[in-house]
């Protein structure tokens, strides 16, 4: 690359980093000060950019931006006051999958708004052109763009530093509980950050519509950027998320540059997984506050039901005698779902150890049988004996990185490795067939009806969901609750906390991969998607549906995810927005879960 | 709740059960409704036309036909579950649809194990007719390198020697890159590929893409993006000034989907295949789009013909078959010829690819939007392999 050359990539580096700080900053200013994990920000991102598009068509671009902006804060603050509020004092990630639901309706609601075309907004009228830098053409928005990021920076700056509000929000962020001891009102104060927080996502939205058009495919993207440039700053730091943008804007930039574009499928998500494993809480971030006292007292996990499990393997194993081809098939993928989530389970409530990423063992699993079915030609039968086992392995190996890091910062490390992970299995075509994946993964010849097929399913996955319940019943089981609990003190009566916690993970990623094996040879192929981030989401979905500080929770919130995708997806025109009312509702009605609610009527 | 998802399903079976009794003929149809609307809801609005209009002429073997239509979900692990309901609940005579490649594999795939024909509309991937083709696997679309063979005259016809590609990087993207490097070396030796981008598929960063193409000085750049890539593309390249010093041949470009949105600034002279719907008046042409306004108050996009043509393949293949077999039903379309928008074409026996062809031209602009020019159709019957090529990909 010429001196030139390097100076333009470098500038188009800065006006890509000012965007992604723009989205960030906002998502930073929320998770700090409540805590919320905010799916939807990426939703909010895109209801900017449309509401832009809409509204600069009558009154020009300039005033469009800050008026979406506006509009977008105020939909931001009407989200906090009717669904989140509710919900703070539900069990941790709860509000995740609230956001979750907020952002299938937000994506329905812009389709049946918006319609399903693209819109390609304005240029912005008098900043249209390109100047002449290094005697190459460099648009001038970009120049403004470039502009923009430092000045929302220095303005956020000045608020949180200069003003009573910012002080009380870095207070908060600091030590919410303690915050609210000292007479802090932290409803006014939760909901006035999340506006501000969706303001800036709004406006990152409409000042991007000049070099994006609006689509409904943004949500998502605009999402995980925003979450790893946050993670990667640390969270709750704006200064981090400042400097995590910039890094991020120029690796991609060069990337590009040199000739290296196929490096920026997950080349973010790499950069996120070598700043966590070398600063486990982000480039700025602090460590979160200690749990102080004995520890978060979490519910007693009730004892495992093993008469429970046995009379619904024999309900399931009757049920081919009576019922159609299909509910087979369709008890086949909620059994194999309803063992993904218990062992994401296993993980995240009594292993207090949230994982984003999980289905990159599911994924593993699924790839390993169809790998030692199709290219080295092994019987299927052991190809779905060993397959899981590659799954373990690649959990023991990503898990050795995670065990290291706790909470949100565990969850995203999972999460790049989960990508990483997706990547490689996207390009790799000569092992992988790449975005196409494996086809003809199909069962022997004696399995190969469907009936067959879901008895062998039924067997495998009621029998390894026993064998997790039966570790959490084991001294290994405790072991990883005291760890969870209080590691301090866990740590104090000998438990080494990092290897239970390890050895968790080899486990849930084992299982997983059970789980995984079953899936391909259920489908007769397997594609990326199989470890793609919404397989992951649909994973967390279905345990906090079903209810975390619950045993047979995951396998109620799975048959429920999986039933209503079923059954919505044949008579809804909007069934995604229809799948999200439905869990709002579930999330509001039932904040511990359907399992969890059960017990609690029944048992007390 | 298990409990109700089961007495659900049980009742659910029941009534399906209890309405196969009826005489319609029941063709099961799956495409990803939600993850790509721009181009489905109008190819939805295609087969609806054409069902009324079957219907309306007296069905297929004196029955009334039936379209039984489901969201596959965009990924191919729900697609294979929604195509086992269609099967086995619904007792589809056929599969018809699906969009992206790898759920149109899945579903190939499934067709041939449970033995019933598929019959893929959308899916450009040249494996499901080659390398993954099967005995039950038709396909309605001209393929990727059928695509890009369709456009290499008019690239090699340009005769510039430097060359820059830009494709989106997955299956669609990498072969349309492969089999346009092979045919543009074929019609012109001696061309030089200076550059090559593959940023990943809706995500593009267009200032450092347009960037690196301009260092590398190319005199024509061949690309493959469409949709929101090609949006960024194109203002990101006009505003940077690439498109002032270089030709562009753009695959897929002139569809009215990836077409439409680019309203004045739409590049012009740019080489692309697509469907110049308001410039067509063969006769065949002009009575669909004339049925087509007329019903939906809307003009055809490509996705229209595509859905419309898909459904009638199926129904001339059962009239023709004369029994919803599956054998009967795959010897049937072998070599079925039948009428459609773009004139005659022919369901090839040796591979099950349509010889539906593509319209190549020029992009410009007219009163604001953005048009194609200079334009004739390509013949998909035209631009194939040999036979023998065909076979050895087909291990046959």
């Amino acid at each position: 690359m010429s001196a030139a050359a390097v100076l333009l990539q470098f500038l188009n580096g800065l006006a890509g980093a000012s965007s992604l700080f723009l989205v960030a900053a906002g998502l930073s200013l929320i998770f700090g000060v409540s805590r919320i994990v905010n799916f939807a920000h990426g939703s909010l991102y895109m209801l900017g950019m449309y509401l832009a598009v809409s509204l600069s068509a009558s009154l020009g671009f300039w005033a469009s931006v800050p008026l979406a902006a506006a509009l977008v804060a105020l939909a931001g603050g009407l989200m906090e006051i009717t669904f989140l509020r509710r919900i703070y004092k539900a069990p941790e990630l709860l509000q995740l999958l609230a956001t979750f639901a907020l952002v299938l309706i937000i994506k329905d609601a812009a389709l049946w708004g918006w319609g399903a075309e693209d819109r390609l907004g304005p240029r912005a009228p008098g900043l249209a052109g390109a100047v002449t830098i290094a005697g190459r053409q460099f648009p001038q928005y970009d120049l403004l763009l470039i502009c923009l990021g430092p000045a929302v920076f220095i303005a956020l700056h000045l608020l949180l530093s200069r003003t009573r509000w910012g002080t009380l929000v870095r207070a908060a962020t600091q030590d919410r509980e303690m915050a609210a001891a000292l007479g802090v009102n932290e409803r006014r104060l939760s909901t006035a950050a999340f506006a501000l927080g969706a303001l800036l996502a709004g406006f990152g939205g409409a000042s991007a519509i000049p070099r994006e058009p609006a689509s409904l495919q943004i949500d998502l993207a605009v999402m995980s950027d925003a979450f790893v440039v946050v993670v990667v700053g640390g969270l709750g730091s704006i200064p981090g998320a400042f400097l995590a943008a910039l890094l991020i804007g120029e690796v991609k930039a060069f990337c590009i540059g040199l000739g290296y574009s196929e490096l920026t499928l997950a080349i973010e998500f790499v950069v996120m997984a070598v700043v966590l494993v070398l600063r486990p809480w982000g480039l700025l971030g602090r460590p979160l506050a200690e749990t102080r006292g004995p520890g978060v007292l979490q519910p007693s996990l009730p004892a495992p039901s093993f008469l429970l499990l046995g009379g619904l393997a024999a309900l399931l194993a009757a049920v081919p005698a009576f019922a159609g081809t299909y509910t087979v098939v369709l008890l086949t993928d909620i059994l194999v779902f309803a063992l993904f989530a218990a062992s994401l389970h296993f993980l995240m409530g009594p292993g207090g150890m949230p994982s984003f990423g999980h289905a990159a063992y599911f994924g593993l699993g699924a790839y390993a049988a169809g790998l030692l079915l199709l290219r080295a030609h092994l019987p299927m039968e052991l190809s779905l004996a060993l397959a899981p086992l590659a799954a373990g392995v690649g959990a023991l190996f990503f898990g050795w990185f995670c065990v290291r890091l706790s909470g949100v910062y565990l969850a995203m490390l999972t999460l790049a490795f989960a990508q990483i992970a997706w990547s490689v299995a996207f390009q790799w075509d000569e092992l992988t067939g790449g975005s196409n994946g494996l086809i003809g993964v199909w069962p022997a010849p004696w399995l190969s009806s469907r009936q067959a097929y879901y008895c062998l399913t039924l067997v495998l996955c009621l029998g390894a969901v026993a064998l997790l319940w039966r570790l959490l019943d084991s001294p290994f089981g405790y072991a990883l609750r005291a760890a969870r609990d209080s590691p301090l003190r866990a740590e104090a009566i000998g438990i080494d906390v990092r290897v239970q916690q390890w050895a968790a993970f080899g486990v849930a990623g084992l299982f997983a991969g059970v789980g995984g094996a079953l899936y391909a040879f259920s489908k007769g192929s397997i594609s990326p998607e199989t470890l793609s981030v919404p397989r992951s989401v649909d994973g967390l979905v279905m345990v906090l549906l079903g209810g975390v500080q619950t045993l047979s929770g995951p396998l109620w919130g799975a048959a429920l995810f999986i039933g209503l995708q079923d059954s919505l997806s044949r008579g809804v025109e909007y069934w995604r927005a229809a799948i999200g009312a439905v869990i709002l509702v579930l999330v509001i009605a039932f904040p511990q879960g359907i399992a969890g609610f059960l017990r609690a009527r029944l048992f007390k | 709740m298990k409990c109700k998802i089961l007495i659900y399903c049980v009742f659910a079976s029941f009534v399906g059960n209890a309405f196969s009794q009826d005489q319609s003929i029941k063709i099961g149809e799956l495409n990803s409704y939600k993850v790509f609307p721009a181009f489905l809801e109008p190819y939805k609005m295609g087969w609806e036309l054409a069902l009324e209009e079957i219907n309306r002429s007296g069905g297929v073997l004196g029955r009334k036909l039936e379209v039984v239509s489901r969201d596959d979900g965009g990924t191919p692990g729900d697609a294979v579950r929604v195509a086992e309901e269609l099967i086995s609940r619904e007792q589809a005579a056929l599969l018809l649809g699906t969009f992206a490649s790898n759920v149109g594999l899945a579903v190939a795939n499934l067709a041939q194990q449970r033995k019933v024909v598929f019959v893929a509309a959308e899916p450009l991937t040249d494996k499901i007719v080659w390398e993954n083709g099967n005995r039950y696997t038709f396909r309605l679309r001209p393929s990727t390198s059928m695509q890009v063979a369709m456009l290499v005259p008019e690239a090699a016809r340009l005769n510039k020697k430097r060359w820059a590609i830009v494709v989106p990087n997955y299956e669609y993207g990498q072969s349309a890159a492969a089999s346009f490097k092979k045919l543009l070396t074929r019609a012109q030796p001696g061309v030089e590929f200076v550059a090559e981008q593959a940023p990943p598929l809706g995500k593009i960063d267009a200032g450092a893409l347009v960037q690196a193409l301009l260092e590398a000085k190319p005199e024509a750049i061949f690309s493959a993006l469409f949709a929101v890539d090609l949006q960024k593309f194109v203002r990101e390249g006009d505003t940077r000034s690439l498109f002032k010093s270089t030709a562009v041949v753009n695959l897929l470009g002139g569809e009215p989907e990836y077409l439409d949105p680019l309203k004045d600034e739409t590049p012009e002279g740019w080489w692309v295949t697509g469907y110049p719907w308001s410039e067509i008046n063969t006769p065949e042409h002009t009575k669909f789009r004339d049925a087509y306004r007329k019903r939906w108050n809307d003009y055809p996009r490509l996705g229209s013909v595509v859905g419309y043509c898909a459904l009638y393949a199926v129904a001339n293949g059962i009239r023709k078959a004369g029994s919803l077999d599956a054998d009967k039903l795959i010897a049937a379309l072998e070599g079925l010829q039948m009428e459609t928008p773009f004139g005659e074409i022919l369901w090839r026996p040796i591979d099950h690819q349509s010889t539906m062809g593509a319209y190549v031209g020029q992009l410009a602009k007219k009163g604001g939007r953005g048009v194609m020019v200079n334009w004739h159709y390509a013949d998909g019957a035209k631009v194939q392999p040999s036979d023998q090529e065909i076979r050895a990909l087909r291990k046959e």
